[in-house]
């Protein structure tokens, strides 16, 4: 075995790790007779029984609609969910519940911000500025819009080591009407200067939307500090349900947008040919919201700030570093993106000849779960030269003892493709 | 020790089929082809372009180009060795199951279309012809 000797736990201990791990049922679970070793939460994290009872325990005693009913049980599920938006508020720092908006997951969120917000402002010859690294989540709603409006896109370039190349950026963001850009690559991990990038927008006269689906489960996020007009995050990727997310905008700028979806619980006054919508976040929530999923992501915003986003963000680049070590001593191994100084838990990699779609197999039959393919990010793939990597991402459950199975999973492989 | 846990993989990345992927049979294109058709495999990328010589009713010459996991690309090549020289009516009759013994193994759901992004694609350049042709 390796003579690699581990790094010091940073962030969380040993005993803290094993206590987490035993809030995941899922952990316990044995594809192909094998230990799960899951290794792909950038793409979806598991989910607490904390968070699993919580929905259960809404269903179980207090289901009913929201901001409808006057009788107990419904003033129960519609406190039990404002309760739900003031703890996410609380979690990304910002003061004012009401800025946070429920959707679906972030891919909506981004396109709320496209339809109401672009629809409205965005004008022939405008131009939209995003990045070579975008999520296709935070790249095709604005395509969409540059193609019905006759805006024009322009887009930040990707360095060789997978970096934001920011020298011509005031040149790009001048005449623009919206800088949209990843806070986390989902791909290479590449860490963006968030701040910077929202306050040179903001000088440009443009707007800023940040895709934080990545960010805000892994490190202490704080909308103030960031200082960006937009910001949309998933639920299901930090250990909450599928089915929602959030939608965080400045308030003077929700106030003045047009609803996107129409209906119910939007509205003020109706009348049979027109009406009056309701206020924010109201106004933006149409129709039956996801209360099961609400509740749900309140207690994993709860556990996560039981751990504390520091010591997480610690601890999963304390696991990326050693995950790192380790592969770079594998010959055939390559990895993309930047040093580790600039980037989360996120590993993109190539192993010889084997295509990614070949490794995640093979990895799967030792229960090793990575993502294969092209991430939701072709672009980038392009630039990057690889039809496709293989992904591994780690998170507060992980451990070292699953980056060794990693390791040995990928021996394996090599072995059955004959590589030396 | 024997690794028994890894015998399902090592069936299905037999010798062959790591041949067929480092060195495919009939790699190439073909300038004016008879029948050609590229398709792409959303969700993980896998791509391959097929072009045929159609002289007389029988697949005279076959080329295939791709990029993807050794599943797909070894399948495709070993599908243009399969059908090189064959009648449009015997090639009409090769379908999935030919495929898969070909590659012969039990392929799980996941990676089934990679095993058959090849014949999607050698039976669609084949119907696109007959729309323009069908005397062919």
């Amino acid at each position: 075995m390796s003579a690699i000797v581990k790094p010091q736990t940073h962030g969380l201990s040993q005993a803290d790790v094993a206590r987490i791990r035993a809030d995941f049922p899922i952990l316990d679970e044995r594809p192909h007779g094998k230990k799960l070793v899951f290794l792909d939460s950038a793409a979806s994290s598991q989910k607490p029984v904390q968070v699993i009872e919580a929905m259960d325990d809404y269903y179980r005693r207090y289901h009913a609609n929201i901001h409808r009913g006057v009788y107990h049980i419904s003033e129960l599920a519609t406190e039990a969910y404002e309760e739900a938006r003031a703890s996410v508020a609380r979690f990304i720092g910002t003061p004012c519940a009401a800025e946070c908006i429920f959707v679906r997951n972030a891919t909506e969120g981004l396109n709320l911000v496209a339809y109401s917000w672009g629809r409205t402002n965005v004008r022939r010859g405008d131009a939209i500025v995003l990045t070579e690294m975008e999520h296709h989540s935070n790249l095709v709603p604005w395509q969409v819009l540059a193609q019905e409006t006759g805006a024009q896109l322009r887009f930040v370039p990707v360095t060789d080591d997978g970096r934001l190349d920011l020298r011509n950026l005031d040149a790009l963001l001048d005449g623009a009407k919206l800088f949209a850009f990843t806070a986390v690559s989902n791909t290479l991990g590449t860490i963006n200067p968030v701040s910077d990038l929202a306050a040179r927008a903001r000088a440009a006269g443009a707007i800023s939307i940040v895709d934080a689906c990545q960010a805000v489960p892994r490190m202490p996020v704080d909308v103030t500090q960031w200082g960006a007009d937009f910001i949309a995050f998933s639920g299901h990727k930090m250990l909450g349900p599928t089915g929602i997310g959030i939608l965080w905008g400045r308030k003077a700028l929700l106030d003045a947008m047009p609803p996107f979806l129409t209906g119910g619980g939007m509205i003020g006054v109706v009348e049979l040919t027109h009406s009056t919508y309701a206020d924010v976040p109201a106004r933006f929530e149409a129709g039956t919201p996801a209360i099961a999923e609400a509740v749900g992501l309140a207690a994993a915003v709860r556990y996560l700030e039981a751990v504390g986003m520091e010591r997480i963000h610690q601890y999963e680049l304390y696991l990326a570093e050693y995950a790192m070590e380790r592969l770079l001593r594998i010959p055939a191994v390559k990895l993309y993106g930047p040093p580790m100084s600039d980037r989360t838990g996120v590993i993109s990699m190539t192993v010889g000849d084997i295509h990614a779609h070949d490794l995640a197999s093979i990895l799967d039959s030792e229960g090793v779960c990575v993502r294969a393919g092209h991430h939701c990010n072709q672009p980038l793939m392009e630039k990057l030269g690889v039809p496709a990597t293989a992904r591994a991402s780690f998170y507060l459950y992980n451990t070292p003892e699953e980056v060794d199975a990693l390791v040995s999973a990928i021996e394996k492989a090599k072995r059955i493709f004959k590589i030396a | 020790m024997t690794d028994n846990t890894f015998t399902g993989m090592d069936e299905l990345y037999r010798d062959f089929i790591l041949d067929h992927y480092r060195n495919p049979r009939n790699a190439g294109i073909i300038e004016n082809p008879d029948a050609s058709y590229e398709a792409l495999n959303p969700l993980c990328g896998d791509k391959i372009r097929m072009d045929l010589k159609i002289n007389d009713g029988v697949v005279t010459d076959i080329k295939f180009k791709g990029r993807g996991c050794a599943i797909s690309q070894a399948s495709a090549s070993l599908l243009t060795e399969q059908i090189k020289g064959k009648s449009l009516a015997e090639i009409n009759k090769v379908g999935k199951d030919d495929v898969l013994a070909n590659v012969g193994i039990n392929i799980s759901a996941a990676r089934l279309k990679c095993a058959l992004l090849g014949l999607k694609v050698l039976k669609s350049a084949l119907a696109l012809k007959y729309v323009e042709d069908p005397d062919i």
